[in-house]
């Protein structure tokens, strides 16, 4: 054991090919979606494909959100670099191409997330391939997931959904939503259980999708379920409510899937950051990481600033993963990660707009693109404010009901 | 001064120069100097209270320096010294320290928890680290902590990542006294990394096992520091004004060197000074004529002894030149001497954290623990993310320098993050404390003060 924070040298190679799919295939569609709202990226099916292959021949150790599953294997004492961290390195890459598109990948979905998270063994066996997104906003509530209004009822062998959901990303190109439902309002959080719902399931409808500020690549559909029916067996986890455990079942998705949001903040700000580099440098402003920063010209102490937190992101980021991997309880580490990167990629892609000036406001430059697409990865998964009161309360000891 | 000038009023005590005095000015002034005179006292009017006896918690007070040791020649010049090799890497992403580095860090926490905290209020205001505290220091090793094994020191690998997490422990008990017990043994580290096989024979024995110095045939171990700074707006220390030219076959060295630790004790420096316009390291006895020393005390890190030191026409050998002189020498200091800060600035925000986090529990406000606002909670949590933050670029950074990577870019992160981020991380927790955190009542106020230094200081410890 030592401490070594160098990206991990076995994932090395994956990180520069996806890279090199992100620059060559992301890349050069990436105004074309951006511009086409709701049309589907049919050069995405490809490298879906690919994706499926490489996971298949097991090369590709987590290429994608469907990667990330705490493996069950007994603990031998040696350090991990495994499928959570592997799944982080290659989102921030292909974010650095495009996040919109990263979200639209096929069986790349939150809801495939979700599944890796709390399925039991013979349902990970049957949704296997299956693309799955993500239904957990309502229209009455976003942060407070302990809100969900719509229901299911047990009717023999299957459940019976009655609600509405917003916000569900590729809801309408995906082959099944994973859709949070209470089966008793009553008995609160604990009753919060996940379904996974199939495409084209009587009831469940696709009323509409939004037109949004950025990730424009990736739909956003508004779903909505009248008596439909969904077999017991597609309920994840475990069917009992149970008081006790509360809402960890659920939330543990979120500790999987933060530091993946976390990852696409961090590789949609690389993505700016580096083009800024570049496009200071053409105009004669070199960023030297020897002089201090009071030194320089306002532009380049500026960037030290930027790059400085991008590092600090992007360390949480994989420390996040590293812990998620050696089996260590990440929760408080998984907000850091995305409390840090969400905002700091905000701050990045923005402040790399106003360093280009015009280059950078105009669309003849992917700049101003970019700090649109990274408002969202500050919101989705738990806003920034989200995060902070995790954060607080596990700092400080304190029960939601002490800190609200 | 030209009478002009005493009539203005600006340029002086901190007001700008552009400042004019009108006729209620000059009344106030007036009043000022009476009140200044040493009538009042005569009169008895005043208490006296200040003392000749201190040394540096007043600038100005001017001083020789210790007339030192007289260090015994040793060792082949023309043959490079001792090197530690790089630490092998596995590849493996891994925030584990190894169980050596954790056993030091154990040891270091102890020290820093029950020596050091209960004397930073006094060492604070004494602008000087206790006897007991730096005795203790010796016995657990510190100066020779990035000595090479061979030399009798206790690194058998490049020990960045040792240097960084002990500093750490050291800060989170008091970043002043830190300072000060780290100052010989960056000293030790730069001679391990630079020192030609004569350099290191000569000088690294006494901060191994010390040699006798008292009367009674007492051994000791120097004081030595890493002198960069320069009192100079805007100052760069890569291009230092501190000059040494050619003369004879030695240098002659000339320039003010500020918040140099424990100046008053060191019996070596190394001193950053201008050789053909490129930056290089001069290693300089204390008992060389020419040096002299003034206190220097600033807002913090007064437990370090800040002295300014003077070199008028100070002659050195020609064999005074450490590592290079093309500046690559120079320059990889100042990089490890600003990881070293960056690691000080973790502990001693880890302690401001670790301050506030009980209190706002405690603290009552409109009927409940101030930690149930978010307005609070939230300044907590930030300061938590932050601070990892900091914590995980460093430990990046160290862990390259172990390694034997480049470094730099990282280095220049870590300093520029942890400069940023733990000033604020002191600026909120005085801020939470509210007018206590303002008193010295509570050591806030002070690590706010220490903090300060992060972004400023240079050279004066080494990882």
């Amino acid at each position: 054991m030592a401490i070594n924070l160098e990206d991990p040298k076995k994932f090395r190679p994956l990180r520069d090919q996806v890279h090199q799919v992100a620059m060559n295939m992301l890349r050069p569609i990436s105004r074309k979606y951006d511009k086409a709202e709701h049309a589907y990226p049919k050069e995405l099916d490809m490298l879906a494909a690919m994706a499926d292959g490489l996971a298949e021949s097991g090369a590709g150790e987590g290429a994608g959100a469907a990667g990330v599953r705490r493996e069950e294997s007994a603990d031998d004492g040696n350090v991990k670099n495994g499928s959570n961290l592997a799944s982080v390195m290659t989102i921030a890459e292909m974010c650095w191409g495009d996040v919109g598109l990263l979200l639209s990948m096929p069986r790349q979905g939150l809801g495939n997330s979700a599944i890796a998270s709390v399925a039991n063994e013979e349902q990970a066996e049957r949704f296997k391939g299956v693309w799955a997104s993500m239904a957990i906003t309502e229209p009455s509530f976003g942060s407070d997931s302990a809100q969900v209004g719509t229901t299911a009822v047990k009717d023999g062998d299957h459940y019976v959904l009655n609600g509405e959901k917003i916000f569900v990303t590729s809801g309408e190109r995906s082959d099944a939503v994973v859709v949070w439902a209470t089966l008793d309002k009553s008995l609160g959080r604990a009753a919060i259980k996940s379904f996974v719902v199939p495409k084209g399931t009587p009831g469940m409808k696709v009323e509409r999708l939004e037109h949004k500020l950025g990730i424009k690549a990736s739909d956003t559909a508004t779903i909505t379920f009248t008596d439909c029916r969904v077999p017991a067996e597609n309920l994840l986890g475990n069917p009992e409510v149970n008081t006790n455990e509360g809402f960890a079942g659920a939330m543990a998705t979120f500790d999987n899937t933060r530091p993946l949001v976390a990852a696409m903040a961090v590789g949609c700000a690389r993505a700016s950051l580096d083009l800024t580099r570049e496009l200071l440098a053409k105009a004669g402003v070199e960023v030297d990481y020897d002089r201090p920063a009071q030194l320089q010209s306002a532009a380049a102490a500026k960037f030290l600033q930027m790059e400085a937190d991008w590092e600090g992101a992007y360390l949480l980021t994989l420390q996040a993963a590293w812990m998620a991997d050696n089996r260590k309880p990440n929760s408080l580490e998984a907000s850091m990660a995305k409390a840090k990167a969400g905002r700091v990629g905000s701050d990045i892609t923005l402040s790399c707009v106003e360093l280009c000036s015009s280059v950078g406001y105009v669309e003849t430059e992917l700049l101003e693109k970019w700090s649109r697409d990274s408002k969202i990865l500050d919101i989705f998964e738990g806003t920034q404010q989200i995060q902070q009161l995790i954060v607080a309360r596990r700092v400080l000891g304190l029960s939601s009901a002490e800190l609200k | 001064m030209s009478l002009l000038q005493i009539l203005k009023g600006g340029g002086r005590h901190g007001v700008p120069s552009t400042e004019n005095r009108d006729p209620i000015g000059f009344a106030v002034a007036g009043l000022n100097r009476l009140a200044q005179s040493d009538l009042l006292d005569k009169w008895g009017v005043r208490r006296q209270t200040e003392k000749g006896v201190f040394t540096v918690t007043r600038s100005g007070f001017k001083m020789a320096t210790n007339a030192g040791r007289s260090f015994k020649r040793a060792g082949n010049r023309s043959k490079a010294g001792v090197r530690v090799p790089s630490a092998t890497p596995k590849g493996i992403f891994d925030l584990t320290p190894s169980e050596d580095e954790q056993m030091l860090v154990d040891v270091v926490s102890e020290y820093a928890a029950e020596v050091l905290r209960p004397a930073a209020h006094d060492a604070d205001e004494a602008c000087t680290a206790p006897e007991e505290v730096l005795k203790a220091s010796l016995e657990i090793g510190l100066p020779i902590l990035g000595v090479p094994e061979a030399l009798g020191g206790i690194s058998e690998t490049r020990s960045a990542t040792a240097g960084t997490l002990v500093a750490e422990a050291l800060a989170k008990g008091d970043l002043g006294l830190a300072v000060s017990v780290l100052a010989p043994g960056a000293v030790a580290t730069a001679l391990g990394l630079w020192g030609t096989d004569e350099q290191q024979q000569t000088y690294l024995p006494p901060f191994v096992d010390g040699t006798a110095t008292g009367p009674g045939g007492e051994r000791s171990v120097p004081a030595a520091s890493l002198a960069l700074n320069e009192p100079t707006v805007l100052f760069d220390v890569l291009a230092p004004a501190t000059t040494a030219t050619r003369a004879g076959d030695g240098f002659v060295l000339n320039g003010v060197k500020s918040l140099v630790a424990r100046g008053s004790e060191a019996e070596l420096f190394v001193v950053g000074a201008s050789l053909d316009g490129s930056p290089t390291l001069f290693l300089v006895e204390s008992s060389a004529a020419g040096l002299s020393l003034e206190g220097d005390p600033g807002m913090g890190v007064r437990a370090a002894g800040m002295t300014r030191l003077v070199l008028a026409d100070v002659r050195v050998s020609a064999d005074a030149v450490l590592g290079a002189t093309d500046g690559t020498t120079y320059t990889e200091c100042v990089r490890l001497a600003r990881l070293g800060w960056c690691a000080l600035a973790l502990g001693t925000a880890q302690a401001v954290l670790d301050y506030v986090t009980p209190y706002v529990k405690e603290r009552q406000a409109f009927g409940e623990p101030i930690a149930h606002r978010q307005a609070v909670a939230f300044a907590v949590a930030n300061m938590a993310i932050e601070l990892q933050a900091m914590r995980l670029v460093t430990y990046k950074a160290a862990s390259r320098v172990a390694q034997g990577i480049d470094a730099s870019r990282e280095i220049g992160l870590a300093r520029k993050l942890c400069a940023d981020k733990a000033m604020q991380i002191g600026l909120d927790g005085v801020q939470l404390l509210g007018g206590h955190g303002f008193t010295k009542e509570h050591p806030v106020e002070r690590w706010y003060r220490d903090l300060r230094a992060i972004g400023i200081m240079e050279g004066t410890v080494l990882v």
